[in-house]
């Protein structure tokens, strides 16, 4: 369904080159669920702009639903769907309005687009607000209505950027809802930018992250911490005596009273990491598992934590 | 081509929607000049000769510039707000986008027309139907060459917007005086006949006049026609440009 290579995007800025996208070399398959994931000003969003014909690539190659995002934009646009970053509605007209423009847009006949205005509306909850101005509705309500115009045509891809950012928790999971359901429905496939890690890692079946302009890792989100950050076993013992002991005896590192210990499957290595410690007498005051989060594996690659939102220019 | 026209459509009825469900603003909007020629019109009476016949093609001009360079502010507001760039992503062909935007301005444009010979007739002015048949006609070619090019302007100025208020503001009266629309540059100093020469808006303005006049084969007619098409070329392929090179 997509296919970069060597896709960079450098951007002058004050006589200064930035190459916001480094030699991107990318291959997603028909019906796959992919995420970018990765800090602010990483190269996610000029990514997903360079794939949809929003800006066209300083160099390299991508092949978009077959087409060739340089020589055949128009190709692309016809076969992909786009929900950006901020309202696609706009604020001067109805809601159902612009699902049915969306629709004539996109070639529809008057009719054939005011029957899909209506069923997407349906779909999406909608229906209520069919003649309300965007600016009336609630965020999750707004970004149903951008969710409703990217698939006017019924696209087989379709991108969104960033699509939860900024809901309240209850739109965010209702967003995924729809998506999860559309996905379901038609095996479309959905290609999103997302700084929420949770999200990425529940939500996707492949994450991609990207920083400084580069893919550092791809993957599951299971292979991705288990090969790069792998489970932890976490004690903590009574005195800073038997953590040492600890330590000596069955590796990890001490802090204080705390002993942290990798392993490759935390949950099965316990009871036995628990038995050494205490046949050498060193009394465990608790004890727990921790299974690492797709922050820890940027933090192994970079050195830094997605969370941090100071990014090296 | 018939893309190019059902796209057209789709983008006009787009703009137009709102004005339809609540025509207020529109009404005010056509309005307008009316003010303008009955405040000015009765001061230049008798100051240059039959002021309606010379005075109505300068208002109309007037307001083919101030509509299109309208339409750029609503672009811009599309732009910072991503309703713009949600329309970029759809095969929509994209010189239909820069002109089905105006084609909205041109349409309040025509109504103007109309309402102004009407209220004019009565007070002396003279009616030549061809003429201003191919003066509407040019000044639609005009409309739309401003229209793209406020539209260039816009993608310039996004996000922040500030260049875009900048540029239409002192753009806007220099070449409308330098144009002659208000006031004639016939007694002018050398220099600003100069500066009135290499505005574009003056050769419309000639021709405006002299259509209005009926009189059909006045070089100026050439000229204004030029000077239209030249603006409307310009401005399309700037418009196709910035959206080819990105948003």
């Amino acid at each position: 369904m997509i296919h970069t290579r060597g896709l960079t995007r450098v951007f002058k800025v004050k006589k200064q080159s930035v190459e916001a996208v480094r030699g991107l070399d990318l291959d997603v398959e028909a019906g796959q669920l992919v995420a970018f994931l990765g800090p602010n000003g990483a190269g996610k969003s000029t990514t997903l702009r360079m794939l949809t014909t929003l800006l066209p690539p300083t160099s390299g190659q991508a092949m978009v639903a077959g087409r060739d995002v340089a020589r055949d934009p128009a190709g692309v646009r016809a076969r992909i769907g786009y929900v950006g970053q901020q309202n696609g509605a706009g604020e001067n007209f109805r809601v159902r309005d612009e699902l049915v423009t969306q629709g004539r847009c996109y070639g529809l006949t008057v009719r054939q687009a005011n029957a899909r205005a209506d069923e997407l509306l349906d779909l999406l909850d909608l229906k209520p607000l069919a003649k309300r101005l965007p600016g009336t509705l609630s965020g999750g309500q707004r970004r149903r209505l951008d969710i409703a115009l990217g698939l006017i045509h019924r696209p087989d891809l379709l991108f969104l950027d960033e699509p939860s950012t900024g809901l309240d928790p209850k739109s965010r999971a209702d967003i995924w809802r729809h998506i999860l359901r559309l996905r379901e429905a038609y095996g479309t496939t959905l290609v999103l930018t997302t700084h929420y890690l949770e999200e990425a890692d529940s939500m996707a079946e492949r994450v991609v992250i990207i920083d400084n302009g580069r893919i550092i890792a791809d993957g599951t989100a299971e292979q991705l911490k288990n090969d790069l950050a792998g489970d932890h076993i976490s004690i903590t013992t009574t005195t800073e005596q038997d953590a040492a002991r600890a330590v000596a005896l069955a590796g990890g590192t001490a802090e204080g009273t705390t002993v942290r210990v990798k392993v490759p499957n935390a949950a099965a290595a316990l009871p036995d990491h628990l038995r050494t410690l205490d046949g050498s007498g060193i009394k465990v005051a608790t004890a727990e598992t921790i299974r690492p989060t797709l922050d820890d594996v940027f933090l192994t690659l970079t050195g830094r934590s997605l969370t941090d939102d100071d990014i090296p220019a | 081509m018939m893309t190019f026209l059902r796209d057209t459509r789709t983008v006009f009825s787009r703009e137009f929607a709102p004005a339809r469900r609540d025509p207020t603003g529109l009404l005010f909007e056509m309005g307008q000049p009316l003010l303008f020629l009955f405040l000015f019109g009765s001061l230049l009476d008798g100051a240059v000769g039959s002021s309606w016949q010379w005075f109505v093609p300068g208002i109309l001009v007037m307001m083919c510039l101030t509509g299109p360079m309208g339409a750029g502010y609503t672009l811009l507001v599309e732009l910072i707000g991503g309703s713009m760039e949600r329309l970029l992503v759809t095969p929509l062909n994209r010189t239909a986008m820069l002109v089905g935007r105006t084609l909205k301005d041109m349409l309040v444009l025509l109504t103007q027309t109309v309402l102004i010979i009407l209220l004019a007739l009565p007070l002396g002015f003279q009616l030549y139907p061809v003429g201003i048949l191919l003066a509407v006609a040019q000044l639609v070619v005009f409309g739309v060459g401003l229209g793209a090019l406020s539209f260039v302007l816009a993608i310039k100025s996004a996000p922040g917007g500030t260049l875009f208020y900048i540029v239409s503001q002192s753009i806007l009266f220099p070449l409308l005086l330098l144009s002659g629309v208000l006031l004639p540059l016939d007694t002018a100093p050398g220099w600003l006949r100069v500066a009135g020469q290499v505005n574009p808006v003056t050769y419309i303005v000639d021709a405006q006049r002299a259509l209005f006049a009926g009189d059909l084969v006045n070089p100026s007619v050439l000229y204004g026609t030029a000077a239209a098409c030249g603006v409307a070329a310009l401005g399309l392929y700037l418009g196709n440009r910035a959206m080819r090179r990105g948003v």
